[in-house]
């Protein structure tokens, strides 16, 4: 699919209502313009990934959605609300969660502490008998420092924290890096069981292998603007197309 | 022996102004990362404001010990918004030299209408007397400050250590972007927090006004010694700057007891030890 094309049509959803629309986002770190108009959608109740590689500007779309880059323009609606101008905590009440790259654990705080941070923003989060449901490892390091936890436990910990929070859009942000493969099936396992509670995920991966067991659709990103986009269904047919844009 | 114990209390008082004041200071820096040298000037503010509560309203003691905190306090949150908010991000010197602007703006202006000699400030009549213990006779109003410094201290320790909100502040001391992407609005956060660390500096400074009267300057003289006490600590550590506080009040009144000519040089000499053995402050952490 060429640009025009994605801005166009985004690629088409199999699920629920569009709960995210992205137009002609353009975003900027002081001087360096990451993002050149990026156009895609999410529909309700999707986990749709973001694919590409280091530096094509996924993680730069997941912050300008969250609203933590100073600089953009074009148009993000949520719900049918435009939120380019609103700033992150408020995003974040409107029903978005972001689970950053680096994690964001708090090094001054213990596991509870990190867990029950971020305030509920709506009613529907999950109870804490759920989360470690899905996390038991965290109910037993509950009194650990959070920086503590291997790296696979600190995972765990940033997802399950704004699982509680009743958010009902989550935005993940490359989950598996330097995971064991074992955690890495966890955190499929988990994804799968958000989904199928509700959950609608935007979820950034450079290891499309993974991606392939959770994904709805994908959008591939280069130099700050979606190349193109399909659905799992499609994706053994995109493979070579696929190996290219990741250069693997 | 009893001079040693009027010294032990003397360093005990001086001790609970410490503590209260590099308490301020700490959880300032922690939040703000802002090293406040106008806190001084609102410690003097929150004497003055009980001096003005009593003598031009008529409230007492006991209502200047809520109220001032408060008008400082707000006083403090205004300086923060059309101030200190725009130099996030900016080195410290921009600070530093910025609140040493505010603390000779704000005491010049005092100076101006009040001169430089001190103000009478009654010691309130429930805390006048004092009891003899026998090893030495005990200021009733001297044991009330150190005790009710010391609940402060330790209700703000708590408040920032176990509380929900306190977890909050130390999170948003490590990440701000990311717990305000959490939904809490941290630059409002960041107001109250300023609010809190002046409304202690003027809590402090109601609690000295029956002590040592109110002068403009009272906390120029003052700031230098909390300064070397927060370096001793470690900035931005809540439980260091309290138990440092209290601790080199109580050295300090020691030295006065046996070496009387190092007292008012012993913190400094502390401080340069502790620099040259661990940069940090006691029990702070490296950036």
């Amino acid at each position: 699919m060429t640009d025009t094309a994605m801005a166009d049509a985004p690629a088409k959803a199999a699920t629920g209502g569009n709960i995210l629309q992205v137009r002609n986002l353009e975003a900027w770190y002081g001087e360096s313009h990451i993002l050149h108009g990026i156009n895609f959608d999410v529909n309700a109740g999707e986990v749709v990934t973001l694919l590409g590689r280091n530096g094509a500007g996924k993680t730069t779309t997941l912050k300008s959605i969250m609203g933590i880059i100073g600089k953009r323009t074009g148009s993000i609606k949520f719900n049918n609300q435009d939120i380019i101008r609103s700033t992150s905590d408020k995003i974040a009440r409107m029903g978005i969660a972001f689970c950053p790259e680096e994690r964001g654990i708090f090094s001054s705080l213990d596991v509870r502490e990190n867990l029950l941070l971020p305030p509920v923003v709506r009613a529907g989060g999950l109870p804490l008998e759920q989360i470690f449901d899905l996390f038991p490892n965290l109910k037993e390091r509950l009194n650990s420092q959070g920086t503590k936890l291997s790296g696979g436990e600190q995972q765990m910990l940033a997802i399950a924290r704004i699982l509680r929070t009743g958010a009902s859009f989550l935005m993940l942000d490359e989950p598996t890096e330097g995971l064991a493969p074992v955690i890495i099936q966890q955190i499929g396992h988990t994804i799968a069981r958000l989904k199928k509670e509700g959950f609608t995920i935007l979820l950034v991966e450079q290891n499309f292998r993974f991606a392939s067991t959770v994904a709805d659709r994908y959008y591939v990103v280069e130099h700050g603007k979606i190349i193109d986009g399909f659905a799992n269904s499609e994706l053994a047919a995109n493979m070579d197309k696929l190996h290219t844009y990741l250069g693997v | 022996m009893q001079a040693l114990y009027a010294q032990l209390l003397v360093g005990l008082i001086n001790g609970s102004f410490y503590a209260l004041l590099s308490l301020g200071l700490a959880v300032i820096f922690g939040m703000l990362n802002i090293i406040n040298f106008a806190h001084g000037a609102l410690y003097m503010m929150g004497a003055f404001c009980a001096y003005f509560l009593l003598n031009l309203v008529g409230l007492n003691y006991w209502w200047a010990l809520l109220i001032a905190p408060i008008l400082v306090g707000i006083f403090g949150m205004i300086l923060e918004r059309t101030m200190l908010q725009w130099l996030t991000g900016l080195d410290h010197l921009y600070g530093l030299l910025l609140t040493f602007g505010i603390a000779l703006i704000v005491q010049g202006v005092f100076q101006n209408y009040f001169g430089s000699s001190g103000l009478p400030y009654a010691i309130p009549d429930q805390l006048k007397g004092g009891i003899n213990l026998g090893f030495m006779f005990l200021p009733i109003y001297r044991a009330w400050v150190v005790i009710f410094s010391l609940v402060i201290c330790v209700a703000t320790w708590f408040l920032i250590e176990k509380t929900r909100l306190g977890a909050y502040l130390r999170a948003a001391t490590e990440n701000p972007t990311l717990v305000r992407a959490f939904g809490v609005n941290v630059p409002r956060m960041i107001t109250l927090t300023y609010g809190l660390g002046v409304g202690l500096a003027a809590l402090a400074g109601v609690l000295s006004a029956p002590i040592n009267q109110v002068r403009p300057l009272m906390g120029a003289d003052l700031i230098i010694v909390v300064f070397a006490v927060v370096v001793i600590g470690g900035m931005g550590s809540i439980m260091g700057s309290i138990i440092t506080g209290f601790a080199l009040g109580v050295i300090e009144g020691l030295t006065k007891y046996f070496y009387p000519e190092a007292s008012n040089t012993v913190v400094f000499v502390l401080m340069v030890l502790v620099l040259l053995v661990k940069p940090t402050g006691l029990t702070g952490r490296a950036a």
